[in-house]
């Protein structure tokens, strides 16, 4: 079982947490100005890296509140854990981890 | 007494180095990669072909799976190729001449809501006009078919029937891909193991062979069978795939005598169990909820299956969990998956299978080798391709899926 740290709760066990896929998949501006396969993009294509990933998890069983992790998808290491209004970490950075 | 096993087998295949060039290179030694090199060189006549493995051969979900076959999948072109792949299996054993222990021992399907038992009655009547055999039993019907099913209505989530499929079973997943590897062998097929793929040789939008830990190699086809790898292959290529990479897990008991006489799966509850021929008790349940390439899952997931086995199988209650593991499976949007071609001239992609792969090694191998050898897709596989994500033509498989994605 993963700990996670939730930046307003502190660490918990993963089973206190919901999963939210890869961060910054941002709503496409001007919906109707897209192409199919643009919307095929947005909807159905995700980043899939092994190794750092930008991914959003919940405090479901806590807080309630959204925010991000960085974390390596081969070692599972949490290497940055950020909130929607901290500037996005640069990716792969192994510093700084708040783990 | 447990069924005998079959003996291990002295070495298979050879350990060629591999040659300069292939008419077709096959990316995975998996199950799916040796029937997809099988097929090429059975139906297609290729046998300068290659497969390239990067660590040895089936050592990744092909021998990590919980081996169930069955076909019982509500869409058409879903049930076309499980069925196509159940029929395989009923002759593999001849034609591979190698007895992999296909035992058809039946599968449930438990209905424990009535949203469950309209799921299933529909799934079933799906299935018939397939001509996949199905058929609804009631509790007492399921408890004569699997006698250490719970069937009493005084626990939480009650069994309130079942599907049931009499041709589905379990095989020996490891001697299934020996036997293909075997035969590959004989036809000349190169099976190269220890061989990782580092990137792809192109001429512009076509490609024309592969980079890999033992040097360049050129090919005519380039097939990726790479399961849970996939993304990683593709983002090489230069193209993106609509999969995302799970963990899932899966366990065993330690050996037991014959308790359990056919296969059980439950969504609502969610496990599946069957009885290997050994002895051990063999259990799976869904993914692991994030992205991960590790081999390995979360703790608290095994805890949830067997929570869910000993509710369904009181009998259980003594037995001792031998060995936990995880493989890494490539889940796609609508669980079903991606069977031709990409973006990229002579570059092919079978992967998106999630939890479900294993059974249909034969009609994926089947269809992928049509695809490769001719560029075209096979009807088995027509529905599957990548554009059915532009279209919006999904082939929503999650119900038959049984395993949480």
């Amino acid at each position: 079982m993963m700990l996670l740290t939730c930046p307003w709760c502190g660490p918990r066990d993963e089973t206190e947490y919901h999963y939210g896929g890869q961060a910054h998949v941002a709503y496409p501006e001007n919906p109707s100005d897209l192409s199919d396969e643009e919307w095929a993009e947005y909807l159905f294509f995700r980043d899939n890296p092994k190794g750092p990933f930008a991914e959003r998890w919940s405090h479901s069983a806590g807080c309630r509140r959204w925010f991000n992790v960085v974390r390596d998808t081969a070692t599972y290491e949490v290497l940055e854990v950020y909130t929607n209004a901290d500037p996005r970490p640069v990716v792969g950075s192994p510093a700084g981890g708040s783990r | 007494m447990a069924k005998l096993l079959p003996e291990h087998p002295a070495w298979l295949w050879r350990d060629p180095e591999p040659k300069a060039s292939y008419d077709a290179i096959v990316v995975g030694g998996g199950g799916h990669g040796l029937a997809t090199a099988y097929y090429l060189a059975k139906n297609h006549g290729m046998t300068n072909i290659a497969v390239l493995e990067k660590g040895w051969l089936a050592g990744g979900n092909m021998a990590r799976n919980t081996t169930i076959i069955r076909s019982n999948y509500l869409w058409d072109e879903s049930a076309a190729i499980y069925e196509f792949s159940l029929k395989q299996w009923e002759q593999l054993p001849a034609e591979l001449d190698y007895d992999f222990l296909f035992s058809q021992r039946g599968v449930l399907n438990l209905a424990h809501t009535l949203q469950d038992v309209r799921e299933a009655t529909r799934r079933i009547n799906a299935n018939r006009l397939n001509r996949v055999d199905a058929e609804w039993l009631e509790p007492d019907e399921v408890a004569k078919v699997c006698p250490i099913v719970n069937v009493s209505q005084d626990v939480r989530y009650p069994v309130l029937g079942a599907t049931f499929q009499p041709r589905a079973g379990i095989a020996k997943h490891d001697h299934v891909a020996w036997a293909f590897a075997r035969a590959c062998d004989a036809m000349g097929v190169d099976i190269i193991q220890n061989c990782e793929v580092t990137g792809f040789l192109k001429d512009g939008d076509r490609v024309v062979g592969v980079e890999t830990t033992r040097g360049r190699i050129n090919a005519g086809a380039v097939g990726l069978v790479a399961a849970g790898h996939s993304t990683v292959l593709a983002e090489k290529a230069g193209f993106r795939l609509p999969v995302q990479s799970h963990p899932l897990q899966a366990l065993v008991s330690e050996l037991y005598e014959p308790v359990h006489p056919t296969v059980v799966m439950s969504n609502h509850v969610h496990v599946y169990v069957s009885q290997a021929h050994k002895g051990e008790l063999v259990m799976g349940a869904g993914v692991d909820a994030y992205n991960g390439y590790g081999q390995r899952g979360s703790f608290h997931v095994i805890e949830h299956q067997m929570a869910a086995a000993l509710e369904l199988f009181p009998i259980f209650g003594r037995a001792r969990l031998l060995r936990t593991w995880g493989g890494i499976v490539d889940v796609s949007p609508d669980a079903s998956p991606v069977i031709g071609p990409t973006p990229l001239e002579n570059l092919y992609i079978n992967c998106g299978w999630g939890t479900g792969g294993f059974k249909a090694t034969p009609g994926a191998g089947w269809a992928m080798a049509h695809t490769m050898a001719t560029g075209e897709p096979h009807d088995l596989n027509r529905a599957f391709g990548l554009e059915r994500f532009v279209s919006g033509a999904l082939i929503d498989e999650h119900g038959a899926a049984a395993v949480a994605h």
